[in-house]
């Protein structure tokens, strides 16, 4: 039995690399103040761990996430913003490690795409309508007429409609 | 013998969809009944052949049979039955095969089922899926085969990624292939309708039961994934934004908006061009799906089965079907009638601000998904687009279209009445107003967009119900003439609102987990103890397990709340020494609709240099709703497929648009 564990630990410690759990909650590597700590938590969170398979710094026990995180809480405890701290880590490795691209004239295609499909397309539906406004539908004839304030009364005909009548 | 057998019936199904589509379009040229019935027969053949490969590389998988390379590459002696059936699925090859079992098996259905369609519709039809099937087969056969032998066999196999060794993962794949491959069928139907010229009404419905199909089953699809996610990954996370994930999600809503612009084709005649546009671009999103996440172009957390070199051949097959599709479109569609008469206050007009808003979070999530590989392509720097980014743009965009929703199925065709249907929607609005403000005030820390977000939840749900109401005439008509009214509702109405329930569950539960969720982490030594929210837990043990083909630590904690035992979480660590991996194995505490979810890190040892355990420890308020609510969704969607009437359709000619009354 005794040998066996021993192998276990070993082998559990060689490949824990592989695994991916919230790496960044590791008690031994808290900020002992609550309030910086989750400013670096937050922070965390759109960092790019840049040698993982799109994984934040956060979420990554690679050990390249682990200095970032502890270079990122070191700058946090020295009371450096949250500007200077992205600055920092954008000259080190490119705008690759921010997750949450800039907003810059370079990225404005990729945030204001989004909200000019919707403008596009309620141009498109306002003109749709303003164009079926021009052209009437021919009136109902009586009979017709007749039918939809049946209908319109009573959003649900009754059962022997739908089976019998109902569906030409 | 038994992998040469499906290799054989693989290349025999190539044969079989080849003349599926040769002798259903030439059936439809010359309008030959023996032709067309002959391209139906290929087309059931070609199924057959494809379901024997499938069972003879499942029965080369259950029998360890390592010969075979696939196998040996993917099983283990040692792995459960049911992992190594999965395990068929699990790589690149075997969900090809898979993939392919999918799209014969759709061809063959409209071939045998569809009775009802018209002669030439059908036709073409069967030619386009035909088509392809070759497609796919001959990737399948001359890029992907799963049945090439090794000589020598070796002794032992390399196993299934241990990740993927879990119930919901082996049946995430079937679904999610169901969905993505189900909307082959909706293309199929659009190029025949392109290529006959006539998109009305009838064709309207007679897809939709398709796209509805498909639409369900990827829908729990996707929803097996995040749950799988959400207990196998060990951190509580369900969606990340992550490429694949972005790669099922986009036919999906592709697949919403579809499932609403075909029933304005239907009901009123209008958008067809559209309409046929949404079905082209479901698969096209789908067959995007797979080249993104086979080729391994995007990096992702979850790629499991990538090969570049194969990814290029998806690529192609790609263009050249997508690429077919949208020429036919330019080319055709400009002479449909724009038909339909809109006006701005109407169930159609809903449905198209529906559409705008879906399609424009479609583009969001496409936009952000290829983005890197844009900027790399023309200013060749490297960059990321991340979960920040779609929470800032998605959201917003996803949460304008449910915030008008209650109001479409309530309003009527042609011309609606605004300010009836607001008065009708009063008590819904209260409601939802009530749950911010108590969410507000009662979740700590204090939180208004999740706030809000839950009152948009309440809103989704209470108008749904609202809507149900307002069909009973509940509280204007006698209780057993409501009561009638609601059983003789159609079982589509039935559908809509259970979907549409089931959106709202689902972000009543996002918002609540997301906002307010608990994680705690401490290093806890035997008899120690730590805190969750309300829960205080206790590692009472830790020993070492022997699973069938892993090793595993085990804790044993003790949760309690308010000095009272609620659940004893035994999560594990676990090894696999086939392929050399550690897995963490959570433990859930289902606490009504909330989880307590504990994890068991690495052994550490404390001050005193006794062993302890690093366990984190999650509360996650209501998470079940987020898996409650897709489920209701695809349930709704399989009790409006039920509907008579949709099989009706198919059996006779649906009415032009005009006529078709507001019963649905």
């Amino acid at each position: 039995m005794k040998p066996r564990i021993a192998v276990l630990t070993r082998a559990l410690a060689t490949a824990a690399a592989l695994l991916c759990l919230a790496a960044a909650s590791d008690p031994s590597e808290r900020l002992p103040d609550p309030a910086q700590e989750s400013r670096a938590r937050a922070l965390f969170q759109e960092i790019r761990c840049v040698v993982c398979q799109n994984e934040s710094i956060d979420d990554s026990d690679a050990d390249l996430a682990g200095d970032l995180r502890r270079m990122v809480r070191e700058e946090v405890a020295a009371g450096r913003t949250d500007a200077q701290i992205r600055t920092g880590l954008v000259d080190r490795y490119g705008e690759f490690v921010l997750l949450k691209p800039r907003f810059s004239w370079t990225n404005a295609a990729l945030w204001t795409a989004p909200f000019l499909v919707v403008i596009l397309g309620g141009v498109a539906l306002l003109v749709a309508t303003r164009r079926s406004r021009q052209v009437q539908p021919a009136a109902l004839t009586p009979e017709e007429e007749a039918r939809l304030a049946r209908l319109t009364d009573n959003t649900v005909p009754p059962v022997d409609e739908i089976t019998s009548k109902g569906r030409p | 013998m038994i992998a040469e057998l499906g290799a054989f019936a693989l290349l025999l199904a190539l044969c079989l969809s080849a003349a599926q589509a040769g002798l259903s379009a030439a059936g439809r040229g010359l309008n030959s009944p023996l032709l067309r019935g002959a391209g139906e027969g290929a087309a059931a053949a070609a199924f057959g052949a494809v379901a024997i490969a499938f069972a003879a590389l499942t029965v080369a998988f259950v029998t360890s049979d390592f010969s075979v390379a696939n196998v040996a590459a993917n099983s283990h002696t040692d792995k459960p039955l049911l992992y190594k059936v999965a395990g068929v699925w699990g790589s690149h090859e075997g969900s090809l095969l898979l993939w392919c079992l999918c799209l014969t098996g759709f061809g063959a259905a409209v071939a045998l089922l569809g009775r009802g369609l018209p002669a030439g519709l059908k036709s073409l039809t069967v030619a386009s899926q035909g088509a392809l099937g070759v497609l796919f087969l001959a990737f399948a056969v001359f890029a992907s085969n799963p049945f090439l032998r090794l000589d020598p066999a070796p002794l032992q196999g390399r196993s299934l990624n241990p990740l993927l060794q879990d119930p919901a993962l082996a049946f995430h794949p079937p679904f999610l292939y169901g969905g993505y491959v189900g909307f082959s069928i909706v293309f199929s139907f659009a190029i025949a309708a392109l290529i006959e010229g006539r998109v009305d009404a009838a064709w309207a419905r007679w897809v939709r039961p398709w796209t509805l199909a498909a639409w369900s089953l990827l829908t729990v699809g996707i929803a097996l994934g995040a749950f799988w996610a959400y207990y196998e990954l060990g951190w509580g996370g369900w969606w990340f934004w992550d490429p694949v994930e972005n790669a099922s999600f986009m036919p999906w809503l592709v697949g919403a908006a579809l499932l609403h612009s075909a029933i304005v084709t239907e009901k009123r005649g209008a958008l067809p061009g559209w309409t046929v546009f949404l079905a082209l671009a479901a698969f096209t999103f789908s067959m995007l799906g797979a080249f993104l996440v086979r080729s391994g172009v995007l990096t992702s957390v979850h790629a499991f089965a990538v090969d570049p070199a194969r990814g290029v051949l998806l690529l192609g097959i790609l263009g050249v079907a997508a690429g077919a599709g949208f020429a036919l479109f330019a080319w055709r569609a400009p002479s449909f009638a724009p038909g339909g008469v809109f006006a701005p206050v109407s169930r159609e007009s809903t449905l198209v601000l529906n559409n705008v808003f879906l399609s424009a979070a479609t583009a969001t999530v496409l936009l952000g998904t290829l983005y890197p590989l844009i900027v790399e392509a023309v200013r060749g720097d490297a960059v990321s687009v991340g979960a920040p980014y779609f929470n800032l743009t998605f959201v917003p965009l996803i949460a304008a279209a449910l915030v008008i929703l209650p109001a479409g199925p309530l309003l009527a065709w042609k011309r609606g009445d605004l300010k009836g249907v607001l008065q009708r929607l009063w008590a819904a609005a209260g409601l939802a107003l009530l749950a911010s403000v108590a969410a507000y005030a009662l979740y700590d820390p204090k939180k208004a967009f999740a706030a809000l977000g839950v009152g948009l939840g309440v809103w989704l749900i209470a108008g749904a119900l609202v809507e149900v109401a307002e069909r009973a005439k509940l509280g204007r008509v006698s209780g057993a003439e409501a009561w009638r009214r609601l059983k003789g509702l159609p079982r589509g109405a039935w559908g809509m609102t259970l979907a549409h329930v089931g959106l709202g569950v689902f972000v009543l539960g996002a918002c609540t987990e997301t906002a307010w969720k608990v994680e705690a982490a401490e290093t806890l030594a035997l008899g120690q103890t730590m805190r969750a929210g309300a829960y205080e837990l206790k590692l009472e043990q830790a020993s070492s397990v022997d699973g069938p083909n892993y090793l595993a630590e085990r804790g044993v904690l003790v949760a309690t709340k308010g000095g009272r035992e609620v659940c004893r979480p035994e999560p594990e660590r676990r090894f696999y020494p086939a392929g050399r991996q550690t897995t963490s194995e959570v433990a859930l505490c289902f606490r009504g609709l909330s989880d307590l979810y504990v994890v068991l890190g690495e052994r550490r040892a404390t001050e005193a240099g006794e062993p302890a355990w690093l366990v984190r420890a999650y509360w996650n308020p209501w998470a079940r709703l987020i898996f409650l609510g897709p489920l209701l969704m695809a349930i709704g969607g399989a009790i409006s497929l039920s509907d008579r009437r949709l099989r009706l359709a198919a059996v006779r000619k649906a009415a032009p648009a005009a006529k078709v009354e507001a019963a649905a």
